[in-house]
């Protein structure tokens, strides 16, 4: 019995390759890569950064841009205690009802709300932005190439533009947009902009790395349970490899 | 209570289970197809995927099942109704990444199958209708895999649902009519999607029926083998139980290991990012396009850029791409070789490998944007395919000289172990 095992391999790698191939297309640059403590076999959110993020992501994303999967009571998946989030909740109005005199009412939110966004529909999220629609951010480090090294490079690419380089009225260069142009205005823009809770300085960069931690968990907030899952399910099956492989040859050796 | 002699084929076992087998023989359906099944001695690795097949078909359709009853088919609460899944069902992430990448690994193993068969010519004489039947298998996979990436609604979904749904307008005269039926309305919208869940759940139950014929195809006259030639007795076969039940058990758990890396650490590596925004028939993606596996038949597809003889390009597109699986169905005929094997037929034998090449080569053509010379590529290969099986098969059947056959499988087992002393034992235990 000989095994092609060169032969398999090769058509897996194959197939892995012709997967990379198919989303490689973007022509904008190529943002470069982080460090992310997410990354890898064991990797998990840091929920310090995550935290800060969330704050970045309270004081400044926010007055545009919504999270709408994501609930108050998810918070504490980073970190903040029970009546933590029930205070974050309760800065927050939301619409409730009919009531039973059929009308509608505000009341302040509860951890089982979803986080109200800025604009009551896109039709007005696009009067409040010069025809622009900021995109909800919830799946953002996973709805774009390059995923969360790419939303740090947008935030952390504003610059000026090159000679000769002309910016549409209304719009900003960013040299990792595609174009380079964005009517996002330039959201982190100098050190100290807000004050972090936990006393990290709050540079450009420091705070683009934290709310990306924070976007990076709202995308995908199973990824600490999936990584040690994972861990123990893959060495099950090495070890059941060996198992079975071991047994294969042991009722095979009857017939050679 | 009146029990079948000693002699029946469940005769091992207790009275409960002789009583039921004589009235429904399901134990002696599976001894006799699953546990004594005789199987050629000499099968290699390659020999593997077609159980495993079946067990990822399995797999997709438990996970499917539970999954759809957490999804909502309506265009305004699908894209959330999956995002709610992977989110607040319990292991809803799992099932949905498993579901996810299940469907890759499905199309690559049965890709592998696929070739295994045509390498050593598993769908010649008496086996051609297993070989259509699997065709069919690969036709429904298809169908039900384009179906499947449609349910996210996100905006490759859409997209890809409006791009191939559109194809079909390439059809003459009644083309419209069609695309209006599968859209049922006059654009992808709810009615779409309504459907193609309602499809996405039926279809694999068809499969599993095909499945089933495959299967009874295959137990008709037994496996194939890597020589190609007909087994003469117990003597050149093994039962299928324990030898290929361990074998294939063995198989499952490095599939499983592959599947396990991709679910686990990188579940979205075959996804695209796209499908992660709601699909938005205002805004059109920079590039649509297909999962990996259905990459071929796009490069294919798009690969006729000019009208020939009248007949437009759009339909010449369809036609060939549809084509090169409809081709498959009469490979049996168009192999004009005697021989089975290739490992007999030292042309036939290198001009297979050319075949995945040719395939690769149309898969990358179909992920990239098709301009330059990658259009040049999809051409030029696209005519491979053709060639390969129009002109090469019957071709080489011909002209080729097919090296000696062994006698028996049994006689080059021996001779490839080098000992005629176990002869006799090697039988059945």
């Amino acid at each position: 019995m000989r095994a092609p095992l060169p032969a398999l391999l090769l058509s897996l790698a194959i197939a892995v390759g012709l997967g990379g191939a198919a989303r490689a297309l973007e022509e904008a640059p190529e943002p470069p890569h982080q460090q992310w403590p997410f990354e890898g076999v064991f990797g998990t959110y840091d929920t310090a950064a995550s935290q800060r993020g969330f704050q970045v992501y309270k004081e400044v994303c926010s007055v545009c841009h919504a999270v709408k999967h994501l609930a108050f009571r998810n918070l504490e998946e980073i970190g903040y205690t029970e009546d933590q989030v029930k205070g974050i909740a309760a800065q927050y109005q939301v619409t409730d009802g009919p009531n039973d005199e059929g009308q509608m009412f505000q009341r302040p939110a509860r951890p089982s709300d979803p986080i109200p966004g800025p604009f009551p529909n896109d039709q007005a999220a696009r009067a409040a932005n010069n025809g622009a629609l900021p995109p909800d951010l919830s799946l953002i480090t996973k709805a774009r190439e390059g995923g969360p090294d790419y939303v740090y490079a947008i935030l952390t690419g504003f610059k000026d533009p090159p000679a000769g380089f002309k910016v549409n009225e209304g719009m900003y260069y960013n040299q990792y947009f595609a174009g380079h142009q964005i009517k996002m205005p330039p959201p982190l823009t100098q050190t100290d902009q807000l004050k972090y809770a936990d006393g990290t300085q709050a540079t450009v960069p420091q705070m683009s790395h934290d709310v990306v931690s924070f976007l990076s968990w709202a995308a995908e907030p199973n990824l600490n349970e999936r990584h040690r899952i994972g861990f123990k399910v893959i060495l099950f099956l090495i070890i059941a490899t060996g198992v079975f492989y071991a047994a294969k040859r042991k009722i095979w050796s009857r017939i050679h | 209570m009146a029990v079948p002699p000693a002699s029946s084929p469940a005769s091992g076992y207790s009275r409960l289970i002789r009583w039921i087998d004589y009235r429904l023989p399901f134990v002696s359906f599976l001894e006799h197809e699953f546990t004594d099944y005789p199987t050629p001695k000499n099968l290699n690795y390659w020999w593997n995927f077609g159980s495993l097949a079946g067990i990822i078909l399995v797999i997709m359709i438990v996970t499917g099942v539970v999954l759809a009853m957490h999804y909502t088919p309506h265009s305004d609460l699908a894209f959330d109704s999956v995002e709610r899944m992977m989110r607040d069902v319990n292991y809803g992430w799992l099932l949905r990444y498993i579901h996810m990448n299940g469907a890759s690994m499905f199309f690559l193993i049965v890709y592998i199958h696929l070739f295994r068969g045509l390498y050593y010519g598993s769908y010649k004489y008496p086996r051609e209708l297993l070989w259509i039947l699997g065709v069919v298998i690969l036709l429904l996979m298809i169908a039900t895999a384009f179906m499947g990436y449609v349910l996210p609604w996100g905006q490759m979904s859409y997209w890809a649902a409006t791009v191939i749904t559109n194809l079909f307008s390439a059809i003459p005269v009644v083309g419209n009519k069609i695309v209006t039926l599968l859209w049922g309305g006059f654009t992808v919208g709810n009615p779409t999607l309504n459907r193609f869940f309602s499809l996405h759940y039926l279809l694999p139950f068809v499969i599993v029926a095909v499945v089933g014929l495959h299967l009874l195809a295959l137990h008709q006259h037994g496996s194939n083998n890597p020589l190609g030639i007909d087994t003469r007795g117990p003597q050149d076969t093994m039962p299928f139980h324990p030898y290929h039940t361990i074998k294939d058990s063995f198989g499952l758990c490095v599939a499983l290991l592959v599947l396990a890396f991709f679910v686990f650490y990188a579940p979205n590596f075959f996804a695209s990012a796209d499908n992660y925004i709601p699909a938005n028939p205002m805004v059109t993606p920079n590039h649509i396009v297909p999962e990996w596996y259905l990459l071929p038949y796009y490069a294919i597809l798009r690969s006729v850029t000019f009208d020939i003889l009248g007949i437009p390009a759009k339909l010449l597109g369809v036609v060939l791409s549809l084509g090169s699986i409809i081709l498959l169905f009469f490979v049996p005929w168009l192999d004009t070789s005697r021989v089975r094997s290739a490992r007999f037929r030292p042309i036939y034998r290198l001009v297979s490998w050319l075949l995945p090449i040719d395939a690769i080569a149309l898969g990358y053509v179909g992920s990239q944007p098709p301009e330059g010379w990658v259009v040049t590529l999809g051409q030029v290969a696209t005519f491979y395919y053709y060639f390969h099986f129009l002109i090469l098969m019957p071709l080489l059947g011909k002209i080729e000289r097919p090296r000696p056959l062994p006698i028996s499988i049994g006689t080059a087992v021996l001779e490839a172990t080098g000992g005629l002393s176990t002869a006799g034992s090697a039988e059945r235990h």
